[in-house]
């Protein structure tokens, strides 16, 4: 306990530092013209806070950031619980911990029905993580659809690797 | 930017309905006969066409006289727009060569079975201004129909040409003409997405905008002064408007979530989107200025794709509230999905709905097989017709005439732009430059029509 108040207070503290240094990761608010949400999402730098690597831990599941779907399925597989559910309780621990959740969908059919359904893998991987104690204001779930696939070809081997929820973290 | 030609519209004579007079089945085999002797000059448009040809206007285009001096020749452009629509057949006018009314023998294009034949002459005016002549002449009354002169600049010879078909095509089919229209589509090349407006053709095309990261959905503004779109160079999808002559855009939905599917209603005033900032993916109006959000959808299910119809009271979508993807009608007032009506039944699969401009009908992705087709039903006898056999079509879009359909298919992996005739008899290809071309959208009729 008191190494994760040690955490806690170390990722405050970096978190106030990083402010002045890093621009603000995105804007939500209505209205938000281009550039304005800095898209900075890979952008790490000197300011990142310390829990990033326990989540960069390649021997910790939280290193694990996707979660794969069947066709036309947005519920998520029992294999990809525990993923989902150690993210969400390192949310949890978090506090100032913030996560993007980019659903992505095969190319097949149509590119605004996909976006939907994007959103939807994702928007099931936000339920389970907020109803394992994440907050609402820790987690955006948005989806890129057919957009941008992880492979490409029209083959199930393509198809399956493209179905699926990123985690992202903020600021990572 | 919308092209303007300097039009001085000459000798309008005797705008009359022509009587065409079809083949009659006797003369189907002649017909086919001279479809198959004509076919090799025109293969380099691309054009498949399916069925007789009785039903076709046979139409002989002479070329223009001088016009083989100019960086673009006239009569071939208007050629490949009149017979894209699949109402036209176009007669082999090779041995003849008139220009001016007083040169043609009718009888013999009577024998070659043309019942309309075009003729016209390019002049010269000063620097690069030029004035095309036409004449389209009505070979059983061995009369002139109508004709036009038109003054242009050399660098909008295309236009000239497509404004010509126009006044070919209204003339003999009583229809409004959308060769002067403009398309809208997403051009994507390397790891650059561009937003491209072009003529109905495909050709002159310029991008808008231009970005490493991929937008899709244009939709135009009634006037076709603005595009709508979504793009995700933020990471996530917003919906932009951006008008065509400053390049000034704004973003108009971008809420916490995903924002995508813009569709204007036919004042201009507002914008249906979708969003899913509230839980699903759900049916909003928004006013165009990005104002006066108003949720419209209210479904446990996905809600997307919204389209109006042309008197504004409708909106088509696509939801999965049954279960799989169909297409539902609602009115834009209701704040009760539950006023949705279902519409599309057969498969399992049916999404991207556009209405005609009648309102009377939409076009449609159905999925049947693995394949994805596009596909038209009537409202009123919820009749459907797959209008192609491709594999990968998508984003389909009508004619401001409800004559013909824009959509993108896939050839060796390629996205493309490909036209369909309204009753599927007739397909060309459209795309003219290399990269992969999705999300097609046909302009509206331009402000002078």
């Amino acid at each position: 306990m008191r190494k994760l108040l040690g955490i806690s207070l170390i990722v405050l503290l970096s978190a106030c530092a990083s402010q002045t240094t890093q621009p603000e990761v995105e804007d939500l608010t209505a209205g938000a013209g281009a550039g304005s949400g800095g898209s900075d999402l890979m952008g790490s730098g000197s300011g990142s806070p310390s829990y990033f690597s326990q989540l960069q831990d390649p021997n910790s599941i939280l290193s694990k950031r996707s979660v794969y779907y069947d066709y036309d399925s947005y519920s998520v597989k029992s294999e990809y619980r525990e993923l989902v559910l150690s993210h969400a309780r390192f949310l949890r621990d978090n506090a100032s911990a913030s996560v993007i959740l980019q659903g992505n969908t095969d190319d097949r059919g149509s590119r605004e029905y996909n976006l939907a359904l994007g959103q939807r893998r994702a928007d099931s991987v936000r339920n389970m993580m907020t109803l394992a104690g994440a907050r609402d204001e820790q987690i955006e779930s948005v989806s890129l659809g057919e957009e941008k696939p992880r492979a490409l070809g029209h083959s199930e081997s393509a198809w399956s690797q493209n179905r699926r929820t990123d985690i992202l973290y903020r600021g990572e | 930017m919308i092209v303007i030609i300097n039009g001085d519209f000459l000798f309008f004579e005797n705008l009359i309905h022509m009587s065409i007079h079809r083949p009659k089945s006797i003369y189907r085999a002649l017909v086919l006969l001279l479809c198959l002797i004509s076919a090799p000059v025109y293969a380099q448009l691309n054009i498949e066409i399916f069925g007789g040809g009785a039903s076709r206007i046979p139409i002989a285009i002479v070329p223009f006289a001088d016009e083989n001096k100019l960086q673009q020749s006239i009569t071939p452009v208007i050629s490949a727009d009149l017979q894209r629509t699949g109402l036209f057949k176009l007669v082999d006018p090779a041995g003849l060569s008139p220009h001016a009314p007083v040169e043609v023998v009718y009888a013999d294009w009577a024998n070659r079975g043309a019942n309309a034949l075009v003729i016209g002459r390019v002049v010269p005016i000063s620097g690069d201004q030029v004035e095309i002549q036409f004449r389209l002449m009505d070979v059983a009354k061995k009369s002139q129909l109508t004709g036009l002169a038109i003054t242009v600049p050399t660098a909008q010879l295309r236009m000239a040409a497509h404004r010509i078909a126009d006044v070919i095509y209204e003339a003999l089919t009583g229809d409004v003409g959308v060769f002067s229209t403009r398309i809208a589509y997403v051009l994507k090349r390397g790891n650059k997405y561009a937003l491209q407006v072009a003529d109905a053709d495909g050709y002159n095309a310029q991008s808008i905008i231009e970005y490493s990261e991929p937008i899709i959905s244009p939709a135009w503004s009634p006037d076709g002064s603005q595009l709508a779109y979504v793009s995700f160079e933020n990471k996530k999808p917003i919906v932009y408007v951006q008008k065509l002559a400053t390049r000034e855009r704004r973003a108009v939905a971008s809420f916490k979530g995903s924002n995508s599917a813009p569709a204007w209603s036919p004042d201009g005033k507002k914008l249906a989107v979708v969003l899913a900032g509230q839980g699903g993916s759900q049916i909003f109006l928004v006013n165009a200025d990005g104002s006066g959000l108003q949720r419209l959808s209210r479904s446990s299910g996905i809600d997307t794709e919204p389209n109006f119809s042309p008197d504004g009271r409708f909106l088509l979508f696509t939801s999965d509230r049954g279960g799989s993807p169909q297409i539902y009608r609602m009115p834009v007032t209701a704040t009760e999905s539950s006023n949705a009506e279902r519409l599309t039944f057969e498969g399992s699969y049916n999404v991207s709905p556009d209405f005609s401009q009648d309102g009377k009908s939409f076009t449609f992705i159905h999925r049947n097989n693995g394949q994805f087709n596009v596909a038209v039903q009537e409202i009123g006898s919820r009749q459907v017709q797959i209008l192609t056999n491709s594999k990968f079509d998508e984003s389909p879009s009508f004619a401001p005439n409800g004559k013909m359909i824009l959509y993108a298919t896939e050839i060796n992996g390629h996205g493309i732009l490909s036209a369909v005739s309204r009753d599927g008899q007739t397909r060309q290809h459209l795309s003219v430059q290399t990269g992969d071309i999705r999300e097609p959208a046909w302009g509206p009729l331009p402000t002078w029509k």
